[in-house]
């Protein structure tokens, strides 16, 4: 009796939550032994611990051009961005209590900006996703704002945003301006225009359990929690998870510039392959935009079938899509563009994605589109 | 290609005529009654409405879902309509729960 292998399963869908980075993932286990213990404890144990803890921090530091003392790790991405937005608005209750922020932030921004009596301020984007940068600058000039926050670029659509630009609005108002790089930070450049930097390990291999915020040691900040030896994060974070988000860094800035050449050939090829399909818009800036993100959305296609569809021909994306059944609005970064939210698809490649695992996602695609279409039977529509 | 139908849709209770509108009158055969309908369905309802119609054909879909708000305008946009009308579909509509208040979305066909 003979056995064929099954194909292996090609997974696309790792905006935000990438597949262990081989080096990151032996940290974790490593310092699995050595980094077990609480920090905080003056014995030998946590003398360890506390030793992985600085050397991450010095680590994240130096590859994202930051004292160590400007770097907190946290439980997460989405407590980075809650905490930072509740820490820099308590510190400017009394300049205001308005928050201007992006459309296609990240959820956890837009309701950390209308949360605890805060007042949020949203400014519009274009059609590829991109926030119109001279509405932010003079949002973010007139009084009342207690900060402003935009993403380095949108992880749904690719687009880059005018962070410098804003950036600049900002300092001459002594606004402080959280950039939210989940998105980027490991695949893109690193920014160094921002007043508060959250950086999501997740999404670059580094593994879960741990978030990074840097805070400029000029901004002011107060502390959203009860009392705490970690301010911003109380309770302190899993150590080995903050290890594993160090090394991790250091690896994918080492060949950053090889994978963003790689990547963004292979998001060229999915495009122009996608373009050629009947009745699709490929969305998000086709040029100016992250490396590894590829967005669009299929006219008469149930976002959700077509998810599931692929997924039993082996392929793992994403959706903005409404027709799940956990939800029934669509992704507010689509609605925002303007653009179809139904029949949406979304890609982010990771450094192991390989050109074949693209050939079979785009070998699959146009069937698996095509099934759902004539279950819908949308044929000549 | 456009005149071979692969299938019906998967009931044809968004197609014109059913039930009472708002105000207790029978949607015209203009106004495609999509109310309780998931995306993608809205937009396919109007589109088969839309088939064989004359450019310069006004077309009002009616719907609860929150995505169609925003797909009427880009399936417009895709096919060369135009938008000339969105607005809530008040009183609120029968049988929409709380939170489901309904909207009327009115295309007009273009000559593609």
């Amino acid at each position: 009796m003979t056995h064929t292998t099954p194909a292996p399963r090609v997974r696309l869908d790792n905006g935000g939550r990438a597949p262990w980075h081989p080096l990151a993932r032996e940290a974790f286990e490593r310092a699995l032994d050595d980094g077990w213990a609480d920090p905080r404890r003056l014995h030998a144990e946590g003398r360890r611990a506390a030793a992985l803890l600085d050397g991450a921090r010095e680590a994240v530091a130096a590859a994202l051009g930051a004292r160590t003392e400007e770097i907190h790790f946290t439980t997460g991405h989405t407590a980075s961005l809650h905490t930072a937005v509740a820490a820099l608005a308590s510190a400017r209750s009394r300049v205001g209590r308005r928050v201007v922020v992006g459309a296609v932030e990240r959820a956890a921004v837009l309701h950390a900006a209308e949360h605890g009596g805060l007042e949020r301020e949203v400014v519009a984007v274009d059609a590829v996703g991109r926030v119109d940068g001279a509405a932010m600058s003079d949002a973010v000039a007139r009084p009342g704002v207690a900060l402003a926050a935009l993403q380095l670029a949108n992880g749904e659509v690719g687009t880059r945003q005018p962070v410098a630009r804003v950036h600049d609005a900002a300092r001459a108002a002594g606004v402080p301006l959280l950039v939210d790089a989940g998105a980027s930070i490991g695949h893109d450049e690193v920014p160094d225009a921002w007043d508060v930097l959250a950086a999501d390990p997740a999404d670059w291999g580094g593994g879960p359990g741990a978030g990074i915020l840097a805070i400029r040691s000029r901004v002011r900040r107060r502390s959203p929690f009860p009392e705490d030896a970690d301010p911003l994060s109380p309770g302190g974070v899993l150590v080995p998870a903050a290890f594993a988000a160090a090394v991790g860094l250091q690896a994918v800035l080492a060949d950053r510039a090889a994978q963003d050449a790689r990547r963004r050939a292979l998001v060229d090829r999915i495009r122009a392959r996608v373009t050629a399909l009947p009745d699709v818009e490929v969305v998000g800036d086709p040029v100016d935009r992250l490396p590894h993100v590829a967005t669009f959305s299929f006219l008469y296609v149930d976002g959700e079938a077509l998810l599931t569809d692929l997924d039993r021909e082996g392929v793992a994306v994403g959706s903005g899509s409404a027709c799940t059944s956990s939800s029934l609005e669509p992704s507010h970064v689509l609605a925002a563009m303007g653009v179809l939210t139904h029949g949406n698809v979304r890609v982010a490649l990771d450094r192991s994605t390989s050109e074949a695992d693209v050939d079979r996602f785009l070998d699959a695609l146009p069937a698996a589109v095509a099934r759902v279409r004539a279950a819908l039977g949308v044929e000549g529509l | 290609m456009r005149a071979t139908h692969g299938g019906s849709p998967p009931d044809d209770g968004g197609l014109p005529g059913r039930g009472p509108g708002p105000d207790g009158a029978a949607p015209g055969p203009d106004v495609v009654d999509a109310r309780g309908l998931r995306c993608p369905l809205p937009v396919i309802r109007l589109a088969a409405a839309a088939r064989d119609r004359a450019a310069g054909t006004r077309l009002t879909v009616w719907s609860t879902d929150p995505a169609a708000r925003l797909d009427v305008p880009a399936w417009a946009r895709m096919r060369g309509h135009g938008v000339v009308a969105a607005a809530p579909l008040t009183p609120a509509a029968d049988g929409a729960g709380p939170g489901e208040s309904a909207w009327a979305i009115t295309v007009e066909l273009g000559g593609a």
